[in-house]
């Protein structure tokens, strides 16, 4: 066994001073992940694999996981520990933002922009933005709806700013926890190649989010065939960033435990989607009590209103 | 040292006298005289801090009394007033109605201490009181259109009242959110400068939403 030990100090010699002569090298670790600095991430793939690295993220999956330790490392009770959570600066998140609404097919939210560096900033004011806007919104959709009518009196409905800030922090938080749990539970099972940690899926769920604040704008429109239409356009784009995301980390798994995943995170993004716009928006062809007007016949024909 | 060479004490020679030290009526320390003037001078004082702090608001310039002495008087009782005037909105059934009275309290302060921290986790230099401060007295312009929606509201609610009221408040919307961002924006740092603006600028666009709906029964 000295022999070895010998051996391997020879062996992290030799690669320590070919790392010092020539910085930009390729190194491949064997045993234990090594400590790679941030900045020498992208030169560790060659350029033919790059997509499908991005996509499943083995370069990288346990280095980050490490990377992301070590970043926290203050104790839990002092503020800089919650700092490490807002260190993004204003293009980054712009950058997120953008990746969200328009996904590169084959290109991982994940690896691609958040990079081991998951920020609290984006999903909280996303949420809070979207909760003010589909209140908003639908206000201002049901007031246009029923404008002109001589039994409509105008109100704020505020109690619907608490149900909606309700419903959107618990999907935002709740959603990624119990994902979150699931995929712990089945990499114990089955040795998944791709791991995420929580924060990391709370920042995909919370940025592919933002896709709803626009389409929340649009559905002031009151036309039913618009507003379908957008639910489905939006739903398209941040689910395929959901599933892009995690289908690399449970195709691994017994096939129909990862169908079944990936379809259960599209369900509850599109349950969410068909319940706000149920929920805060009034149908455009409301019911008002119709008049019912006696034809010749004796028999009453019943009006639909538009 | 000619002269001391004879000088000797050779028995006790009592030393006896008066040691006053003169303390001036300027003397660096006068706050802490503060105790024994009368309370009107207290109550003058505290108000003028607060009255130069809203002038402040109203020609904002980027000065750093504001920041330094700050106080929670003048968020308070603006806090009170718009709260106060958005009252009497509730319509038919409790659920549908205008914030209550504790829902426009909870949101104003509530929503202060996020953005405080928010601020402060992104790395801004200020304390939480002093933002707090900014933020509470930054509410005066929306008071001020409170109060002009309210007289606009009593001569009628038609179409041309409530343009008056869209563009009063969003005059005053703008008006508040260039003033805090002006008192904050030194001290954060320079590329997330709008990470921070944006949370003022949605903090005070659902104040101005809560105060254009606003419609009396």
């Amino acid at each position: 066994s000295a022999c070895l030990v010998m051996y391997l100090f020879a062996e992290f010699d030799d690669a320590a001073h070919l790392l010092a002569a020539n910085p930009d090298a390729t190194t491949i670790s064997i045993d234990e992940p090594v400590e790679i600095p941030k900045n020498q991430h992208s030169r560790l793939q060659e350029p033919g694999r790059e997509e499908d690295d991005e996509l499943l993220g083995t370069d990288d999956s346990d280095k980050t996981e490490l990377l992301a330790g070590q970043k926290k490392s203050a104790p839990f009770w002092t503020f800089e520990y919650y700092q490490t959570f807002f260190d993004v600066d204003t293009y980054q998140v712009l950058d997120r933002i953008k990746g969200s609404v328009f996904p590169v097919p084959g290109k991982n939210f994940v690896r691609l922009y958040i990079r081991s560096n998951p920020d609290l900033y984006g999903p909280f004011w996303i949420c809070a933005t979207l909760v003010f806007t589909i209140a908003v919104s639908g206000n201002l959709s049901n007031f246009f709806i029923h404008l002109g009518k001589p039994t409509y009196h105008y109100v704020p409905e505020f109690r619907k700013v608490s149900i909606a800030a309700t419903t959107i922090y618990a999907y935002a938080w709740l959603v990624p926890l119990a994902l979150w749990g699931f995929l712990m539970w089945r990499n114990s099972k089955v040795m998944n190649i791709v791991s995420y940690s929580f924060l990391e899926i709370v920042c995909v769920y919370g940025y592919s989010l933002f896709i709803y604040i626009p389409t929340a704008i649009l559905w002031i429109i009151p036309q039913k065939v618009v507003r379908w239409v957008l639910v489905v356009f939006s739903l398209c784009l941040s689910g395929s960033v959901l599933v892009m995301t995690f289908w690399p980390a449970v195709r691994d798994d017994n096939r129909r435990i990862a169908v079944a995943t990936v379809a259960t995170i599209l369900l509850l993004h599109a349950l969410l989607a068909v319940g706000c716009l149920a929920y805060f928006f009034d149908a455009p062809e409301l019911d008002i009590p119709a008049p019912i007007i006696p034809a010749h016949n004796g028999t009453t024909v019943i009006t639909k209103s538009h | 040292f000619p002269g001391l060479a004879d000088v000797s004490i050779s028995q006790d020679i009592p030393v006896e006298g008066e040691i006053t030290v003169p303390v001036g009526s300027h003397s660096p320390d006068e706050d802490y005289s503060t105790l024994d003037e009368p309370v009107k001078d207290t109550i003058m004082r505290d108000l003028k801090a607060v009255g130069k702090k809203f002038v402040h608001v109203m020609y904002p310039r980027k000065s750093s009394t504001l920041l330094r002495d700050w106080d929670l008087w003048g968020p308070l009782v603006l806090c009170v007033s718009l709260a106060l005037m958005l009252q009497g909105g509730s319509a038919d059934s409790k659920d549908d109605g205008g914030p209550q009275f504790a829902e426009v309290f909870v949101i104003i302060w509530f929503g202060a201490v996020v953005i405080t921290l928010n601020s402060k986790l992104l790395g801004g230099t200020i304390s939480f009181f002093q933002s707090l401060c900014v933020l509470g007295y930054c509410v005066m312009p929306l008071t001020v259109a409170m109060l002009v929606c309210r007289l606009v509201l009593l001569a009628g609610a038609g179409t041309v009242s409530f343009i008056i009221r869209l563009i009063v408040v969003g005059a005053m919307f703008g008006w508040s959110t260039l003033a805090s961002t002006a008192f904050l924006a030194d001290s954060q740092p320079p590329n997330r400068k709008a990470l921070v603006v944006y949370p003022i600028f949605l903090f005070y666009f659902v104040i101005s939403w809560m105060i254009l709906t606003f419609t009396p029964q």
